[in-house]
């Protein structure tokens, strides 16, 4: 049995110009209460890597540097 | 895959509200106790509170309310089924445990003479004191669990407590939800503190985390408790919000109402004398929706500037800030529309409502050594005050009976068929995706089992979990991640089936639209004015049986008695509708 992806859009947003993640930085992926946040680690960048958000906004609040914004997700806007 | 062994005294599984209350008073208790706090998210931000709460719904303050008024309000408010004495360990916590957080740095709201702002939302007394700067609630917890040198692990899921011999907590056992290693942590005792079953329902824009809850809260607690052996209670008292309309968070009248805002009807007007979220509440709501005099909505266009800017600033910053940009989205400006609302899809929490993991007022359940605290336990209506004070009870006992009791054995096998159980998603190639599990799961608690709540239906409900329980086989997870969201599959479906099998048990109506049945319309005090537990039976399925409503050591007379059940304002008395 094979298995397919859906695409979707997600929620959260990631300034990559401002996303100090190649520095080390981590603060978003832990705090995430759903743990759906990684870093790239070829970009150096943060992401959204599952669509399980609950726009509580912890990542948005605690990034040092304001790189990211948290939308509503599509399908209750 | 290699596992992680540990050992401690206590450990607390959980870290969001009453949990780190529960590992720093075990602490302060007794300084040399092996404590580990564990949490599958991170403990600065987990939980109910992960961004803060802007009030205590339930302060039980000297010259405001006293404890014995707030147990006959709870009693009354949950048709008399609750165990008065474990209210009262509350009720009777209540104050000391604010000043405890005033002196942490919380800050609440006080007037000019430095007293306390008590606001009355209940149907009966005042108990609402707000906390406009509530937001920083998880910072001021995290500065006491390093003060208290309480050990903390994240991002590891629990999913069973293990029991020795004698049916005693022996050991704790999961998984990391990054690397997907095991871990066994062997200890003397454990207090749940895993909060609501909030992942029950399906919301009904089918997106799967746009839960009330914080969706990390998913019933795990719930069903470790019943594997290991602990008695629930009352779970077919099930747990229904109102809340914003596709948005997941309250709109909110307990913060709204003591400045003029209250849930209307289309017109504009009142139909409920209270805004207190009660089963009797919600039926109200639910009959105002379904009658042509719906949708209903918050009211607050009538305010004047200032104070709508006052309720903008606590509401958009506090418990679900998003809910600024929601209404930002729509259109919605509290000047100048009705916010509306609609009720949410069910699942299990005592902080609002009544059931969870059974505790008495010692925070013990049935099993020896295990402990539980807040939304997951069964003390009804504790909201967040109530899991601090229940966190503080749990730790406190817990470190008492870990002074006097050694560490127990568990079993090996079944450690091995635990830890078979929780690999086996990864090591299956392909299969059905953990989402499919959870949306087929939640979306039959939607068709079967919301209220009004008919047999038939339940039957059904019944059948076609045991179905899904029957693909639990055939789940795979391509990584760690998706391994912690098959486990909480199966945490999902085990609180599914028991929402179902209690619901069917109590054979009447009660809590108003939480255990509306259309076939046992009537409320039937003479065959069920009791508890109904859930536990595990012998082969291992789900046994149910009446327990009896422990002695009141509050009286409750006639009149007050009934007075939840005269919410609806009578035809005809109604307001006007004021000016916008």
């Amino acid at each position: 049995m094979t298995l397919a992806t859906t695409a979707t859009q997600v929620p959260v947003r990631v300034d990559d110009d401002k996303c100090i993640a190649h520095k080390g930085c981590t603060v978003c992926v832990d705090v995430c209460p759903l743990d759906v946040l990684a870093i790239d680690i070829v970009k150096g960048k943060a992401y959204m890597a599952f669509d399980e958000c609950w726009y509580c906004l912890p990542c948005e609040q605690d990034c040092p540097t304001g790189a990211i914004t948290v939308d509503i997700p599509y399908l209750l806007r | 895959m290699t596992t992680l062994n540990m050992e401690f005294d206590l450990v607390v599984i959980g870290g969001g509200t009453g949990g780190p209350m529960a590992a720093v008073k075990a602490k302060e208790a007794n300084p040399r106790l092996r404590v580990l706090l564990i949490d599958k998210a991170n403990v600065k931000r987990s939980g109910a509170i992960s961004m803060g709460m802007d009030g205590l719904n339930n302060a039980v303050i000297p010259g405001h309310a006293t404890p014995e008024q707030y147990v006959k309000e709870i009693t009354v408010a949950n048709d008399g089924i609750v165990d008065q004495e474990a209210v009262m360990a509350y009720a009777a916590n209540s104050f000391a445990m604010i000043e405890e957080l005033d002196r942490w740095g919380v800050k609440f709201e006080k007037d000019e003479t430095g007293d306390y702002s008590v606001r009355k939302v209940h149907h009966l007394g005042a108990y609402v004191l707000p906390m406009p700067e509530g937001h920083h609630m998880k910072r001021i917890l995290y500065r006491q669990l390093k003060r208290a040198r309480v050990e903390i692990t994240n991002r590891v899921v629990v999913t069973r407590v293990l029991t020795g011999p004698d049916g005693q907590v022996a050991a704790v056992m999961g998984f990391d939800c990054r690397t997907a290693e095991l871990v066994v942590i062997r200890t003397k005792a454990a207090v749940i503190s895993t909060g609501a079953a909030g992942r029950l329902g399906l919301p009904s824009s089918g997106y799967l985390m746009g839960t009330y809850e914080n969706p990390t809260n998913c019933g795990d607690g719930h069903a470790m408790a019943f594997h290991a052996g602990a008695a629930l209670a009352n779970l077919e008292c099930f747990q229904i919000n109102p809340l914003i309309k596709d948005y997941n968070g309250p709109a909110c009248a307990y913060v709204t109402g003591p400045l003029g805002g209250y849930t209307a009807n289309a017109h504009g007007q009142r139909f409920i004398e209270c805004d207190y979220w009660s089963g009797q509440m919600m039926q109200e709501f639910y009959n105002e929706l379904q009658s042509g005099n719906g949708p209903v909505f918050l009211k607050l266009d009538h305010l004047a500037e200032e104070t709508i800017q006052e309720i903008e600033t606590i509401l958009h910053s506090n418990e679900r800030p998003s809910r600024g940009r929601f209404h930002e989205g729509r259109g919605t400006d509290y000047r100048q529309k009705m916010v509306e609302m609609h009720i949410s899809e069910i699942g299990f929490c005592s902080g609002h409502s009544a059931s969870g993991i059974h505790i008495n007022a010692r925070g013990e359940t049935s099993v020896p050594g295990l402990y539980a605290a807040g939304d997951c336990a069964s003390v009804p209506h504790n909201y967040m005050l109530g899991a601090f004070v229940y966190g503080k009870i749990c730790g406190e006992q817990a470190a008492a009976f870990c002074a006097e009791t050694g560490q127990a054995a568990h079993d090996g096998e079944t450690e091995a068929r635990e830890a078979a159980r929780i690999l086996a998603p990864l090591q299956r190639g392909d299969g059905l995706t953990p989402f499919q599990i959870e949306y087929k799961t939640r979306r039959l608690v939607n068709d079967y089992l919301q209220p009004p709540k008919v047999t038939r239906k339940f039957e059904i409900g019944l059948q076609r979990l045991a179905e899904v329980r029957e693909d639990l086989g055939a789940m795979s997870a391509a990584n760690p991640h998706e391994l912690m969201r098959a486990m909480e599959a199966h945490s999902i479906l085990d609180c599914a089936e028991m929402a179902a099998r209690a619901s069917l048990f109590r054979t009447e109506s009660r809590w108003g639209l939480y255990h509306a049945c259309v076939d046992h319309p009537e409320r039937d005090d003479a065959n069920w004015f009791c508890h109904v537990l859930l536990r595990r039976g012998d082969s291992g399925g789900m046994v149910l049986e009446k327990r009896a409503v422990e002695p009141y050591i509050v009286p409750v007379d006639e009149q007050e008695r009934t007075a939840y059940q005269r919410l609806r304002i009578a035809p005809g008395t109604t307001p006007a509708p004021q000016a916008a």
